[in-house]
């Protein structure tokens, strides 16, 4: 019964604090500054690592994949399968644990901190809504971020594919055929679906860390506790969720 | 500060307290800056518990516009839990806190009055300086939108305090004491109607102890601001207190002028203002 409780309270407290998130949008362009603030760290924290992932997954896709389609002599198909897996799915749901791992964590350290040590008190007592001051900057970022960080690895990524197909001795794939097959495959309406699922990673992300730092209570030792539980959360959020979007997006043949 | 100690050092037979005579208010920019609208506070049959445990057991409390109130209480008599609750921040299980006839915890409450705390943990925003955390309510409610004016206030504020020039220094690298003093001037350039002090010379060394001390006259002098301030300090206690409130176990023993209250029969008050050694 109490973990049933437990769960409406949380999903009921996401819900919220996302509607009060996205009413305090409202004032984003005069938090301007806060927001590019937030972009910034996330750039710093994301590109150059979101960048090898990048590389060794299209790599990776092109190595398993390369020899398989050889066999049946259609070995040129690794570009569009590599390019659509990676604009589709890999791409996306990397960036979005890599955003977690890194960005989310660091927003429910720094949020529940702040919450312990009563720096969000203080902020109360000085009429300054936490949410807009600290909630809405970091959503406004992730949500900004993710699909820009999604196209970025993407490119990468067929990159990687590309490199891969073109060393192996088993597929021996020239780089042009590659991209004139990815860019076949790869309309769109699937660019587009990455990039929803991006915005839709960013929003759960957080929400989620800065919730989970919110509502920290107790000693510093909570503060590690709470980055745990964010991060976590976000990651089986963002993997639970990508099935359901990809479904919606099934049903409405956007796929 | 050392002349006045100098001249203040021989008292009648305790050691010399720094509290000892009154140096007369000098004016600052900040002091100039502030005009606030005191407001008094009215607390009926406040009771709050955490889990089982009943910490306020009913308290009733009365506060004049402009006065000073000193609550004096053992540690875990919930003081600091008291005040949260005249701020705003925590709920009550029972009973109300009224400042000038309005409910706290009203929602426009914010919009006509405006309370200021100095944390007993100081709470000072650590990824900001010590100069942003200062102007940060200024900047923030977009009351001054002339950064130099902010900086001249915020840099007057420091000086109030005793930290004139550490704008740039980040709260990590400052001492307990500095932090609480950073927090003072951040809660005075609010501009309060009622700044409430949660051990504000707690950690301090006797100098700085007095300083605090003269701000919190000056502002009553000068500002007429409402000031509740919750200390262990005995000679602070006498030194600004017009009205001594004495908190023990979740309940209020007595309240009542200092002399009052140094002549009070109650046992347990008289414990608590006992000279601590002698
Ligand atoms: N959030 C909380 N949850 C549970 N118990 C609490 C909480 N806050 C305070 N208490 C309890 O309330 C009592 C009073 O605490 P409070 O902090 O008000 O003491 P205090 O008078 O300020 O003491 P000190 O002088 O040491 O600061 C303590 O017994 C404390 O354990
Ligand atoms: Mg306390």
């Amino acid at each position: 019964m109490n973990t049933v409780m437990y769960f409406f309270k949380v999903t009921g407290g996401l819900v919220g604090l996302l509607v009060e998130t996205v009413y305090w949008c409202k004032s984003a362009f005069t938090n301007s500054d806060k927001v590019l603030q937030q972009l910034v760290v996330i750039g710093y924290q994301t590109l150059p690592v979101g960048a090898l992932i990048a590389l060794f997954s299209g790599g990776v896709l092109a190595l398993q994949a390369g020899p398989a389609l050889a066999q049946f002599g259609v070995e040129e198909n690794v570009g569009g399968l590599v390019g659509l897996s990676i604009v589709k799915e890999i791409g996306p749901v990397m960036a979005a644990i890599l955003v977690a791992g890194r960005v989310g964590s660091a927003m429910t350290a720094e949020i529940s901190s702040m919450s312990v040590y009563e720096e969000i008190d203080a902020l109360k007592t000085m009429d300054i809504n936490p949410v807009r001051y600290l909630v809405m900057p970091r959503f406004i970022a992730t949500v900004i971020a993710l699909p820009i960080l999604v196209i970025y690895m993407d490119v990468i990524g067929w990159f990687g594919g590309a490199l891969v197909s073109a060393v192996n001795p088993e597929v021996k794939l020239s780089i042009d055929i590659y991209y004139n097959n990815l860019a076949q495959f790869v309309d769109f309406t699937a660019v587009v679906n990455g990039l929803v699922k991006a915005m839709i990673f960013g929003v759960i992300i957080s929400i989620v860390c800065c919730y989970v730092g919110l509502k920290t209570s107790g000693g510093p030792r909570e503060i590690g506790r709470s980055v745990t539980k964010a991060v976590v959360l976000s990651f089986v959020l963002v993997l639970v969720f990508d099935y359901y979007v990809t479904r919606v997006l099934l049903f409405l043949n956007l796929d | 500060m050392e002349q006045k100690l100098d001249n203040n050092n021989v008292t009648n037979g305790r050691l010399g307290s720094v509290f000892e005579g009154r140096e007369k208010c000098t004016g600052s920019v900040l002091l100039d800056y502030l005009k606030c609208a005191p407001a008094g506070v009215c607390i009926k049959g406040l009771e709050r518990s955490f889990g089982n445990h009943l910490v306020l057991k009913g308290i009733d409390l009365d506060i004049d516009p402009g006065e000073i109130v000193v609550i004096l209480g053992k540690s875990g008599a919930g003081k600091s839990v008291l005040l949260r609750h005249i701020i705003g921040l925590d709920n009550p299980d029972a009973g109300s806190i009224r400042v000038a006839g309005e409910d706290v915890h009203n929602p426009d409450f914010s919009k006509h009055h405006v309370l200021a705390m100095v944390f007993q943990s100081s709470a000072l925003f650590n990824s900001l300086s010590v100069g942003e955390n200062v102007g940060l309510y200024l900047k923030e409610h977009k009351i001054i939108n002339d950064d130099s004016r902010i900086n001249e206030i915020v840099s007057s504020a420091l000086e109030l305090v005793g930290l004139g020039g550490k704008e740039e220094v980040m709260p990590s690298v400052l001492s307990g004491g500095m932090k609480r003093r950073v927090a003072t001037a951040r809660a005075l350039v609010m501009n309060p109607d009622i700044i409430l002090f949660d051990e504000p010379t707690s950690g301090l060394d006797p100098m700085m102890t007095r300083t605090i001390g003269d701000l919190i006259c000056d502002l009553k002098s000068q500002v007429e601001i409402t000031q509740i301030v919750v200390t262990h300090d005995i000679d602070l206690t006498f030194y600004v207190a017009d009205k001594i409130a004495v908190l023990s176990e979740g309940r209020i023993l007595q309240v009542g002028s200092p002399d009052e209250i140094r002549n009070s029969r109650d046992a347990a008050v008289q414990e608590f203002i006992a000279p601590q050694f002698g």
